[in-house]
């Protein structure tokens, strides 16, 4: 299950880069760039939430 | 307040951390590693990088003077902080008491929270630049110092309300929270700044690069109504953005869970991605937006997302502070509960946010921040390396069970005061003014302790 949501959050994370770069390029429209880049963020907090936000030992200053 | 009650409200408060690290509870350099990432690409980096570019940085200023005042800021961590910390393996609080008495560390204290509250109060009207755009909020412009409009309070009032109730409610699940959105965040600052290039009108082979970074960018001419920025000040103001916890020995705190003194360096991940790399990024995006606002500034250029990440950056940051700010004035009310403090923390946090000078002077309060809290650095780097030296005797406020070290009280009024004319009268900027600052805090400390000490043995 932990590899499923890494890989969601993989694809989260290239959907936050690669229409920026596609965009630059040329490739893809400025609203359709903001499109797959919130799709990006949905996905990438939905996902990283349940592997990387476990709990930790405090180091509180 | 009784200096007894004092004393024993502010052990209570840091008693889980009271005796030295144990060898078992010694952290990896991962730990360091993903700690400095997370911290360092924050809501301020927004702010920092526009503001350099408004300041009339050059292109030389920004690259070299950045990479130099990083490199500066690092081996601060790695050769000054870092090897106190693996010695004596306390906390600032436990450091800083032994040596200057709870008196003189509950005044240290409320000055940190009330620049806590500050700092706070700058994240939550960069939060409010993003949660304005849907309902049209008129944004404070760049020489803006006070309240632009009704609708930009209500939104503030909104948004610090929501942070407020989210720092009494639960820090921990907000700080879990902030560890999942660093990375993110990072990507957010590059990819809008990609983004953001076709408008400033560089080439998809960035053959134009350098020439549009000098003639759109980072133009070496200062906006209007703004002080010109030098490579001396870009430096300057690198090196000490984070002095309170460098020479400021805040980080104490940190690293005395370090294996060895070298996981100091493990700072320059923070400082390269968040404080080259973001403020880069954010001044691409301020060059080719047409907003002074954060939040319309990152919208302009990838849309929701990029008021998502104003919003969320801006959150993240203040609500660890919020949450200090609470815990240092938890010491000086009347026996108030935690949720008690925190919420008038916010009030303060968000009285302050109104004003949009917070924001837009941001470079000003960040070099005060620091400037503030550096001399007792200095006191805990001369007691620890010189004191004996000297034949002094260090952690002289625990050895002689005193409340108040005068000589390391005297230094820092002193320093402070000096520092205050220096300013206001001789003109010297707030930016240069930290490290003769923590320099003279080490002499005058040795100096003042000499009387001191003779006069009450």
């Amino acid at each position: 299950m932990k590899r499923i949501l890494q890989m969601i959050s993989l694809a989260g994370l290239i959907l936050t880069i690669l229409p920026s770069i596609l965009f630059f390029l040329g490739e893809i429209s400025h609203s359709a760039q903001n499109s797959l880049m919130l799709t990006g963020a949905l996905l990438w907090f939905i996902s990283a939430v349940y592997w990387l936000g476990g709990k930790e030992k405090a180091t509180d200053k | 307040m009784k200096i007894q009650t004092i004393s024993k409200k502010l052990d209570s408060l840091y008693e889980f951390d009271r005796e030295p690290v144990t060898k078992n509870a010694l952290q990896g350099i991962g730990n360091f590693l993903g700690s400095f990432a997370g911290e360092h690409v924050a809501g301020t980096e927004f702010v920092i990088g526009m503001l350099f570019v408004a300041h009339g940085v050059s292109v030389t200023d920004m690259f070299i003077g950045g990479l130099i005042g990083n490199i500066m800021a690092v081996l601060s961590w790695a050769l000054i902080t870092a090897p106190i910390a693996v010695k004596a393996r306390l906390s600032l609080y436990w450091q800083l008491k032994k040596i200057c008495g709870s008196v003189l560390v509950f005044l240290y204290n409320i000055v940190n929270a009330l620049m806590f509250c500050f700092l706070a109060g700058a994240m939550v009207a960069v939060s409010a630049t993003a949660v304005g755009i849907p309902f049209n909020v008129e944004m404070p412009a760049l020489n803006d110092l006070y309240p632009s409009s009704a609708g930009w309070v209500i939104t503030v009032f909104a948004v610090g309300a929501v942070i407020t109730t989210f720092a009494i409610l639960g820090f921990e699940k907000l700080a879990r929270f902030s560890k999942v959105a660093a990375p993110w965040m990072f990507l957010i600052f590059i990819s809008a700044a990609i983004a953001s290039l076709p408008k400033l009108g560089i080439h998809t082979d960035l053959s134009n690069f350098w020439e549009v970074a000098h003639d759109r960018i980072w133009t070496g001419k200062a906006l209007e109504g703004q002080s010109q920025f030098t490579f001396w000040h870009v430096v300057f103001f690198t090196w000490f953005a984070n002095a309170a916890m460098h020479l400021g020995m805040s980080d104490l705190s940190i690293f005395r869970y370090a294996r060895k003194w070298q996981y100091g360096f493990a700072s320059a991940v923070g400082m390269f991605l968040g404080h080259y790399v973001a403020w880069i990024c954010s001044g691409i995006l301020y060059a080719a937006a047409t907003s002074d606002a954060p939040g319309e500034v990152a919208y302009q250029a990838i849309g929701v997302a990029g008021a998502l990440c104003v919003i969320v950056a801006g959150w993240t940051t203040a609500n660890p502070t919020l949450y200090r700010a609470g815990l240092a004035l938890q010491v000086a009310s009347p026996g108030w509960s935690r949720w008690k403090v925190t919420l008038l923390a916010g009030l303060v946090t968000t009285t302050a946010a109104l004003f949009p000078a917070l924001v837009m002077k941001l470079l000003d309060f960040v070099a005060l921040y620091g400037l503030v809290l550096i001399p007792m650095g200095g006191i805990i780097f001369a007691d620890f390396y010189l004191m004996k030296k000297f034949r002094l005797q260090d952690n002289y406020a625990e050895k002689m069970n005193i409340h108040f070290n005068w000589a390391a009280g005297l230094t820092w009024f002193i320093l402070l005061i000096a520092a205050l004319i220096m300013n206001m009268v001789a003109g010297i900027e707030l930016y240069f003014l930290p490290l003769p600052a923590w320099v003279l805090a080490i002499g005058l400390f040795v100096l003042l302790s000499k009387f001191y000490q003779k006069k009450i043995v």
